[in-house]
């Protein structure tokens, strides 16, 4: 069977078809509800897949990756809040900001491992957590509208037009897994995965992997920033609950489900894990009670995630 | 001349327990030098704290002259001292030749390239399929490493080390685990690459040792007890007393050296 007919792969390019779709299918169906509801998906599939290079590649259980999150919409959110909307300030702005927080943090949690790695990278998420709940002029927890979304001062591409914003996030996240394999498959992606398996024989061949993966950390981190960013512009307000620690719990669970260490897996571990919020939502208020249990019964059986499962499944034909 | 490796009153400390004791050795330029003793006597810690893993409590490391006590572990690799480990320690999810390509790329420099994908970089491919070839692996570059069977994951464990182009080779236990028939293969390559490195041999394969040692240095509870030419050491009474103990040991090392 040819890598194309995979399974896994088929699901993929269907997830893919779906996003690409939308805009024009819902319409026509009068389910223009889901252009938004598929981009905001696509948005946490960035997320997702930015968690997935420090995570499923790296080896690094990251338990606060959603604060960058927070701090590229905040970034969009404040300066707007100042009268600063040109997207070629914002943008650049709001991934290095997000850059230079995962430096430092990285630079502090990567002296530790295993379960300290997990914890120190949770407290460093929550303080910026809280300095957004505390900052009043920001709106504390209520959050901060955005009057006005990020403005390219050119009169063919807008934001403010809706077909034109979801495309924008379906190109950025197909970038983000392109840029994805490049990095993995590179001599800068081959230490990042030999450290995963084995660090003191990396160590022990000459190469110190801390810089490596500090590196890493922060490539992560400015992409899941620009996921922040585009979040903000989507839905013209940001808030401290877009970076609280049960974030960073989702995103973890969206790799695992899609499957580590896998290109496309965070993107239709991203699909999976919200559209199935969605739908339960819609059918009980009681629905973690069911949303719980299930991702529990993946973890334990199906290893690998979605794509591991599809991919034996295969084997075994 | 200086010599190639030079340990200075070593002292390492676990808790009470001192694995290395105020340990000296030397080794010179282009020499197998072998260390022998019973379980426990320290020798997986006298590589790790040779080849920067640890860092001794007290004591002095000279390498080919210069003071590398404090250096950190790559650094070592980079200035030449490359070691093996006694439990397998590859890469084993990767193929056979990348767990070969990773050192290359590391002895080339940093590895801060993005882009480039190293499937397509024969600047790393190159170099390490011809030393697949050399070690014997030759035919197994794109299985994966953890396939390998356990004779050949100790290959490629020597080979990951020697892609680094040391000029001093650490080998703690190259025989560790393996029938009399790998062994036989094992000495034979060991053989075949002395006089192009420097080598210190942990190893409790007595045939081996004396097989392939210019020097043996004996270490019991962290101490060493005797040092020299494998027939001193053959000889020494404290040395058969505490290592090689009955006579069993040694008829069945008599023939060993005859053909060295």
């Amino acid at each position: 069977m040819g890598e194309l007919g995979k399974p896994a792969n088929i699901f993929t390019a269907l997830v893919l078809v779906i996003f690409a779709l939308t805009p024009i299918v819902a319409p026509a169906l009068d389910e223009s509800f889901y252009v938004i509801v598929f981009a905001r998906f696509m948005i946490w599939g960035i997320a997702a897949v930015s968690l997935n290079l420090i995570m499923g590649y790296g080896g690094l259980i990251s338990f606060g990756h959603a604060v960058y999150l927070g701090i590229g919409a905040y970034t969009v959110g404040i300066l707007a809040f100042h009268g600063v909307t040109s997207a070629w300030i914002q943008w650049p702005l709001a991934i290095g900001v997000s850059g230079l927080v995962a430096l430092v943090f990285g630079a502090i949690s990567l002296r530790t491992k295993g379960v300290y790695f997990i914890m120190i990278t949770l407290a460093l998420a929550q303080m910026i957590y809280f300095l957004s709940v505390s900052a009043e002029r920001y709106g504390s927890d209520d959050g901060l509208s955005i009057l006005a979304r990020s403005e390219f001062g050119v009169s063919f591409f807008s934001l403010n037009d809706k077909t034109t914003m979801y495309y924008t996030i379906f190109v950025f996240l197909l970038a983000s897994v392109f840029v994805s394999w490049r990095l993995v498959n590179s001599r800068f992606g081959t230490v990042m995965r030999a450290a995963k398996s084995n660090d003191t024989r990396v160590q022990s061949i000459g190469v110190g992997t801390y810089r490596y993966r500090l590196t890493a950390f922060v490539i992560a981190g400015m992409m899941c920033g620009i996921a922040g960013l585009l979040q903000a512009n989507l839905e013209s307000f940001v808030s401290p609950d877009m970076m609280s620690w049960h974030r960073s719990g989702e995103l973890i669970f969206m790799v695992v489900l899609g499957g580590m260490s896998t290109l496309f897996g965070p993107v239709t571990g991203a699909f999976v894990f919200l559209m199935l919020s969605e739908i339960l939502a819609g059918l009980t208020i009681h629905w973690h009670i069911i949303f719980g249990p299930f991702l529990v019964l993946v973890v334990i059986f199906a290893r690998g995630g979605i794509a591991g499962l599809l991919t034996r499944r295969a084997d075994r034909d | 001349m200086t010599d190639a490796l030079e340990a200075q009153g070593l002292i390492k400390a676990f808790g009470g327990l001192t694995a290395t004791d105020n340990l000296s050795l030397s080794v010179a330029p282009g020499e197998i030098h072998a260390v022998i003793g019973p379980n426990g006597a320290g020798k997986t810690t006298l590589v790790n704290l040779l080849s920067g893993m640890m860092r001794p409590d007290a004591g002095r490391i000279l390498f080919n002259g210069g003071d590398i006590t404090r250096m950190a572990a790559p650094a070592r690799v980079k200035a030449g001292l490359a070691r093996s480990y006694q439990i397998t320690s590859i890469f084993r999810d990767f193929t056979v030749l990348e767990n070969v390509m990773l050192s290359v790329q590391a002895r080339q420099g940093h590895s801060f390239r993005f882009w480039k994908p190293v499937s397509r970089d024969t600047s790393l491919m190159d170099p390490a399929r011809e030393l697949l070839a050399q070690v014997g692996l030759g035919d197994r570059v794109d299985m994966r490493a953890g396939d390998l069977a356990y004779g050949e994951q100790r290959q490629l464990e020597i080979a990951i080390s020697l892609a680094t182009e040391p000029s001093f080779l650490l080998l703690d236990e190259p025989m560790a685990g393996m029938g009399p028939e790998e062994s036989q293969k094992m000495i034979a390559f060991l053989r075949a690459l002395k006089g192009d490195y420097t080598m210190l041999l942990i190893e409790h394969d007595m045939d081996a040792v004396f097989v392939l040692a210019d020097r043996i240095t004996v270490l019991v509870y962290g101490k060493v007890i005797a040092s020299g030419a494998p027939e001193e050491i053959r000889n020494d009474p404290a040395v058969r007393e505490a290592y090689l103990g009955d006579d069993d040991t040694e008829h069945e090392n008599g023939e060993g050296p005859a053909d060295a």
